[in-house]
């Protein structure tokens, strides 16, 4: 179908080129080059600048002092340091809820009535907006004076609560506004992989007397497991990027107590409170092997299906 | 299917079920519903300390006119869309390109690549700032769009690689075996073959690119400052300390600055499923 697009084949020249007799190993190499280029710069070495930079001491403007570990050991005794590894916690355990969530919304939007699309289409609306706007709506939202949770708190007789001003409520507030488009994520993942649940096991399934919650575990949620593992990845990424929120929302306030060390890190090297670029490396190396505990776990799955392939 | 359809049930259950729909969608986007009905407010509502009640009268035309022409907020969409779309075609060219490489060619360093590139996409950001911020000021590039550019079009191709190399590998193979029979020059099969079958996979890191890219704000406030450069996401900070307190200008703000890919998502709703994905899940 696609020959007639090839264009005619020129004569071959007497004696073949380098480039010719070399065409199928080097033009791999080439098309990687600008990639790989670009990759390295931006993304593979200022990892490892990271990790030199997390021992010395810089301004970001002078001369670099050479410290060695002290960054490390000022961050052992640092609370902030704790607060913001205590949030991460809870961030990622509670981040996960939006699977269940989830899963949840698309198997009550898996039907086929009249405008069940659009319906589809506005439940994913969350997703799309930014964070930033996300983080002002539910700012609003929680507004002690007129957010619309107290004046609903309000009516049954409960409240004020102001969620974003308490030190004990002020992360679950942020998680839960960080939820609301992660599920939304979550729901069009699974409402694609339930599309591709097979009908006949189902059927099959259902003859056997299996029904509810018990065909739901043993029938369908393991024909949905490449959905829930993309899930379960962008959720653990998504719970560890979490900045965006936190910086609109409350500026790690009240008393920093809603600090991740994505935004500590950030306070720390580049906010009012000073420009210390060295300790700030630090606190971004914590959290890179963090992260790197679950990249090598992901790498490793997809190994073992490129294995399988 | 699962659950079962609704189709097969009482009469009673299915208009249960068609009532319960709105109410559930009226409950999840009630956050956003709330900001809407903020930005079409009066000012005067809102000196009343009348926030919930429906808008005495309509005042959308008032708000979104302050915001479009008596704001910096054009200034920050120009910015936004000055720096998405030159990323998303940046971004979309390199990783066709390295997707081709790594989805046709056997070679030795083959995986390794393509684990680079899968595992470059996951790091925090945090880990890249100050090496990046640092590298942009080298080049002399802090504070504009095209330092902005680059950096994003170097981390997209991550994921975009990601995803091209897989869209590839799911190509009939016994084309590119046809050409090469043919005698057909390996970057003649990338142009003619290969390219013509990853439209859609085109189309949907497009689409997708330019939401993530759109909505970015870590970066845009790490090497952008001012106006002059910064996007939308960044921009509405400064608009709402503008504007501190006029919530109806805040919502309008808001509004506005969410808007494009909403649009976008609206319009190619089919290759934006299909790239979030990944196209692993059909």
């Amino acid at each position: 179908m696609t020959t007639t697009a090839v264009p005619p084949i020129t004569p071959e020249p007497q004696r073949r080129s380098w480039y010719k007799r070399n065409e199928i190993s080097v033009t791999p190499w080439l098309f990687l080059i600008p990639a790989i280029l670009f990759f390295l710069v931006y993304v593979i070495f200022p990892i490892f600048q990271s990790f030199n930079l997390s021992a010395y001491q810089w301004d970001g403007l002078g001369e670099k002092e050479y410290v060695g570990l002290s960054n490390y050991k000022e961050l052992w005794d640092d609370p902030a340091f704790y607060t913001s590894l205590k949030n991460n916690l809870i961030w990622l355990v509670l981040y996960l809820l939006a699977i269940p969530a989830g899963l949840f919304i698309a198997l009550f939007l898996n039907q086929t009535v009249a405008g069940i699309r659009i319906y589809k289409s506005l439940f994913f609306f969350p997703f799309v907006i930014s964070q930033v706007v996300v983080g002002l709506v539910f700012t609003w939202f929680y507004d002690p004076t007129f957010g619309l949770l107290n004046s609903v708190l309000g009516v049954v007789g409960l409240g004020p609560v102001n969620v974003l001003g308490d030190p004990t409520y002020v992360t679950y507030g942020i998680i839960a506004a960080g939820l609301w488009p992660q599920t939304a994520y979550c729901m069009i993942l699974y409402l694609t992989g339930l599309n591709a649940v097979d009908p006949e096991q189902v059927e099959a399934a259902r003859l056997d007397g299996a029904k509810g919650w018990k065909m739901l575990w043993y029938v369908i949620v393991p024909q949905l497991k490449p959905a829930t593992f993309i899930a379960f990845v962008v959720t653990i990424v998504g719970a560890l990027r979490s900045f965006d929120l936190i910086s609109i929302m409350t500026n790690g306030g009240p008393f920093g107590e809603s600090r991740v060390l994505s935004f500590y890190m950030f306070e720390v090297a580049l906010s009012e409170y000073g420009f210390r670029m060295g300790y700030g490396a630090a606190i971004a190396v914590v959290l890179f092997l963090i992260m790197l505990c679950f990249i090598a776990y992901f790498l490793y799955s997809m190994y073992k299906e490129q294995k399988g392939h | 299917m699962f659950p079962k359809p609704i189709e097969k049930s009482s009469r009673s259950v299915q208009i249960g079920y068609q009532s319960l729909l709105p109410v559930a969608l009226i409950l999840w986007l009630l956050p956003l519903i709330a900001v809407a009905l903020f930005s079409v407010k009066p000012a005067a509502d809102f000196s009343t300390g009348d926030y919930w009640n429906l808008p005495s009268q309509f005042g959308g035309w008032e708000n979104y006119g302050k915001v479009f022409f008596e704001s910096d907020m054009p200034r920050y969409l120009l910015n936004s869309i000055l720096i998405t779309v030159p990323t998303a075609i940046g971004a979309v060219a390199l990783s066709c390109m390295a997707g081709f490489a790594l989805g046709i060619y056997n070679f030795k360093a083959n995986l390794w690549l393509f684990f680079m590139f899968v595992a470059g996409n996951f790091v925090p950001f945090q880990i890249l700032m100050v090496p990046v911020r640092d590298l942009t000021l080298d080049l002399g590039l802090y504070n504009t769009k095209t330092g902005l550019v680059l950096f994003h079009i170097a981390f997209q191709t991550g994921f975009c690689t990601l995803f091209m190399r897989n869209f590839i590998k799911g190509l009939p193979f016994a084309l590119i075996e046809a050409a090469r029979v043919e005698g057909v020059a390996e970057w003649k099969i990338f142009i003619y073959v290969v390219l013509p079958l990853m439209k859609p996979a085109i189309a949907a890191l497009a689409v997708l690119i330019f939401t993530f890219i759109w909505n970015d704000y870590f970066w845009a406030v790490v090497l952008t400052q001012g106006a002059e450069s910064q996007p939308v996401t960044a921009g509405i900070t400064s608009f709402n300390a503008q504007y501190r307190a006029a919530y109806h200008l805040m919502s309008a703000g808001a509004i506005v600055a969410a808007l494009p890919p909403v649009a976008m998502f609206f319009l190619m709703q089919k290759h934006f499923i299909a790239g979030l994905t990944l196209g692993a899940v059909k």
